[in-house]
């Protein structure tokens, strides 16, 4: 009846493991039950859950990630821990099975359910408000590429209380994630929760490329688009070009698990070496995925808090195309030890080294926009400095990695995880945060608060070189990755600063929290009230804060770079005296639907409960045929009711006839 | 058609050839009252066209998926495993048969598509009725083949080369049997609805999805059978 479930799936005897359960459970009761007793039910559902609005999907995404951060971080701070205590006699308070877990499921959550969803957030937020856009092309889609994406991540959460997460690392690499060598669910649980968020992103970079070269403003050639908006363009593409491959892996994985087949096994012909040949196709695109809509973002941050126009914007947008481009043949340098040859090795190290050459095209561009700039150091603009410093270092040792006779040595190492924390939390971690300082007032209409911004920025600044430095120096001295246990002395003193270094971060990640809290207790202080708290160079600027629900009540006539900046200039008055009623899509719930079953799929698939597959798989199928009857799916907010809501952030003109 | 963005030039209005609609007349509207042309008050997107867009660019991505699929298939293809290999297996002419259903039924699709750019609601329904029986023909003589190799002990868990045809084949066959469901779908709402706006549109995507397969099958069955009967 239940497949493989049965009560003995949660682990009652492992006390961390029910610990971090009931504590999960208990918050989300808290939150269950605040929902109920403020009567907010039927808002959450109407407003939220069932929004086709791209900023209201955008803030969930943004949610989402932030819980992800912390359940991430949560898992890096145990191994931090564990990798101080454990050395000699001591064995620290993780067994090998459950450090395995944690690494795995530390890797999986961060790259998939943290990194993603704030990207992809960031751009719900602000790419259609960029482009002069009243949403995006298909906006129940985004809201179905949402939910699928948050099914994922409550399917990885799941595995915690229920059963146990892969211990294979986050890429789960065969034959250890065959069957034969993981008999358990946990491999499941990676492919399904992967595989059904993987399939919400690939929508999601469908939605955002249509929306980017149908939904433009007249006069906004692609040439005349915020950097972001071009930065957001390739990393779709390459969502497009590379996910399939990622669906398509995980598929003969999942083949081999349940089919008995023989793609990646040692058996029968199979070739492991092809997963991870495979794996990285997808693997390595997703690197710059995560990366150049966080070039984007510091394209936009440097110019505003430097008042001046962006060095070189041509420059930097063939450099963001050629980025996207390379980023398709780099994959085998993440495993030159596989021994494809000299020839082979060389080809993929040299087009490696290339990437270097349009980053460091978008370096001098950045450094350039600000010489002889007003600089102002505001929080956006300290991560961003603390970006270009970070991701520079990061970037060198990339490039030491990329020779292939150095990478023999350093292979499987700690340099290779300081190098990746060195690009990912310098690039993309500190990126997201620089976004979100610059952002937040237009999303929510007020200010985050500068001072505890600013302490949360030393802390995670100098907390990432106090924990990762000390990787580069453990690596050299050979200790490689993902050990739960040591012997040797020379390296104890230096994992205890790692652990230190951790938990330096771990204050900056208090302090944000506080630093939200109380941003939200004083946003009376910090109102935006002219939407233009930065001034700003780009159309999201020209709008109130917080955006209307159909963004533009006109659609602005660009005629240049910058097209906000160009009509200040002007003396473009932002005030309307006539107003047309405006086209909007309905609510619905088809998406949240969809997704729910298409969870219920993933378990049963995870737990062999045929059944339920089955009944989850129609409940998709009849979800989306009933949609397609469904005729109800648009209205026109009248011209009154804009009149309104426009007067509200006073764009009302006042009749001089 | 109609979204091609206006341009405006120097403060004077220059449209592209070919652009119709009421953008312009709103951009004139606000002329006369005497605004800088700084703002429309509404910026027609052609949705047919959005969604024909966005339709290609997620066969596309299906496209690599195949891609992916066809690239495993080329490396596991020796991988015999002292099983039986493709010339073994493969009855070219019953597959032939197959391929025809097939290639039949994208010539009925296009017949549809022509009944419907006629306005003849009944006649789109019948041809796609046309290329419904085919294609179910093909499915059919796939599970057909398919139950048979299984039988003889030619399943997939046999050699990593199998593995490799099931699943390249199956997916195939598989994306077929969507396209089934949703022609059943478009057909009941196309005799319910008739041949409105948003039919088309979704007609029109069908119509690409199932040539699009039609071609995948063609590189299937040139790369699968062709090459495999002749090794």
């Amino acid at each position: 009846m239940f497949g493989k479930l049965t009560l003995s799936a949660i682990p009652f005897n492992v006390p961390i493991v029910m610990g971090a359960v009931a504590f999960m459970a208990l918050c989300a009761i808290a939150v269950l039950a605040l929902i109920t007793y403020l009567g907010k039910w039927k808002w959450l559902w109407t407003e939220w859950l069932t929004s086709v609005d791209h900023k209201k999907i955008g803030v969930m995404y943004l949610i989402l990630a932030t819980i992800m951060l912390l359940r991430g971080f949560a898992d890096a701070i145990m191994m931090r821990s564990q990798q101080a205590l454990a050395y000699g006699s001591n064995l620290g308070y993780l067994p090998p099975e459950h450090f395995d877990q944690v690494f795995s499921a530390h890797g999986t959550i961060m790259i998939f359910f943290m990194a993603m969803p704030f990207i992809i957030g960031l751009m719900n937020c602000i790419l259609p408000l960029q482009i002069g856009a009243r949403d995006v092309a298909f906006p129940l889609l985004n809201n179905l590429s949402f939910w699928l994406t948050a099914a994922g991540a409550v399917l990885v959460n799941v595995s915690l209380a229920i059963g146990n997460f892969s211990r294979t690392g986050w890429l789960a690499y065969p034959p250890l994630s065959e069957l034969h060598y993981s008999p358990g669910v946990g491999v499941d649980y990676y492919i399904w929760a992967l595989q059904i968020s993987g399939i919400g992103t690939t929508l999601s970079g469908v939605n955002f490329i249509t929306t980017i070269l149908k939904m433009r403003a007249p006069g906004m050639k692609l040439m005349r688009m915020p950097v972001f908006t071009w930065a957001s363009l390739c990393a779709n593409i390459l969502i497009v070009a590379a996910f399939p491959v990622l669906t398509v892996t995980l598929g003969l994985l999942t083949m081999d698990r349940y089919l008995g087949m023989h793609f990646f096994t040692n058996s029968l012909g199979g070739d492991p070496m092809m997963y991870l040949n495979l794996i990285w196709i997808w693997g390595h695109p997703e690197v710059y995925i995560l990366m150049l809509p966080l070039f984007g973002v510091y394209s936009e941050i440097v110019p505003t808090f430097s008042g001046k126009p962006l060095f070189g914007y041509a420059s930097m947008v063939y450099a963001t195309m050629a980025i996207a481009l390379l980023s398709m043949v780099v994959w085998l340098h993440h495993f030159f030890t596989m021994g494809s040859g000299a020839s082979v090795n060389a080809f993929f190290g040299i087009t490696t080294m290339i990437i270097a050459v349009p980053t460091g095209v978008k370096i001098f561009n950045w450094i350039f926009t600000m010489y002889r700039g007003r600089v102002r150091f505001e929080t956006p603009m300290l991560w961003t400095i603390g970006f270009l410093i970070t991701f520079t270092i990061g970037g060198m040792s990339g490039v030491l990695l990329a020779e292939p006779p150095a990478d023999f040595v350093l292979h499987n190492s700690l340099f290779l995880v300081a190098h990746f924390h060195n690009v990912i939390i310098g690039g993309v971690v500190f990126g997201v945060f620089a976004a979100l300082a610059y952002w937040f007032p237009k999303i929510f209409g007020f200010r985050l608060n500068e001072r505890i911004g600013r302490w949360a920025f030393w802390c995670w600044f100098i907390g990432f070189y106090v924990a990762f430095m000390p990787l580069y120096a453990l690596g050299l001295m050979g200790a490689t990755r993902r050990m739960d246990h040591y012997d040797v002395a020379a390296w104890h003193p230096l994992f205890i600063v790692a652990a230190i270094g951790s938990g330096i971060i771990f204050c900056g990640i208090i302090l944000q929290l506080v630093q939200l809290v109380v941003s939200i207790r004083d946003r009376e202080l910090t109102r935006d009230v002219t939407g233009d708290v930065w001034n700003g160079r780009t159309l999201e600027w020209s709008l109130p804060s917080p955006v209307p629900a159909y963004n533009f009540a006109r659609i602005p006539v660009v005629r240049s770079l910058d097209a906000f900046w160009d009509m200040k200039q002007r003396g473009v008055d932002l005030k309307s005296a006539t107003f047309v009623p405006i086209h909007m899509p309905r609510n619905s719930g088809t998406g949240i639907i969809m997704a729910g079953c298409a969870f219920v799929v993933a378990f049963a698939m995870v737990w062999h409960i045929w059944w339920l597959a089955i009944a989850g798989l129609a409940g998709v199928l009849v979800t989306l045929i009933r949609h397609a009857f469904n005729d109800d799916r648009d209205y026109h907010l009248g011209a009154d009711e804009v009149r309104r809501i426009e007067g509200l952030h006073g764009r009302v003109q006042a009749r001089s006839m | 058609m109609s979204n091609g963005p206006v341009l405006v030039q120097g403060g004077s209005l220059a449209l592209k050839p070919g652009y119709v609609d009421h953008t312009a007349d709103a951009l004139r509207g606000i002329r006369q009252r005497g605004d800088a042309v700084d703002f429309v008050v509404e910026h027609h997107h052609d949705a047919a066209s959005t969604i024909q867009l966005g339709f290609w660019i997620y066969l596309m991505s299906d496209c690599l998926l195949f891609a992916g699929l066809f690239a495993t298939y080329a490396v596991v293809q020796g991988h015999t495993a002292g099983g039986p290999a493709g010339s073994q297996l493969f009855d070219l002419p019953s597959v032939l048969i197959e391929t025809m259903f097939l290639l039949f039924s994208s010539f009925t699709c296009g017949l549809a598509t022509l009944a419907m750019n006629a306005n003849r609601a009944r006649a789109t329904v019948g041809w796609f009725a046309v290329t419904f029986l085919l294609g179910l023909g093909f499915v059919s003589m796939e599970v057909r083949e398919f139950a048979h190799m299984v039988a003889i002990g030619a399943g997939p868990a046999r050699s990593s080369f199998l593995s490799g045809f099931f699943t390249l084949v199956a997916t195939h066959g598989l994306h077929v049997t969507c396209g089934l469901i949703f022609m059943a779908v478009m057909m009941v709402a196309v005799l319910r609805k008739g041949l409105t706006e948003q039919n088309r549109a979704r007609l029109n995507c069908l119509s690409l999805f199932w040539h699009f397969l039609d071609i995948i099958w063609v590189g299937v069955f040139s790369l699968v059978y062709l090459f495999g009967v002749m090794h």
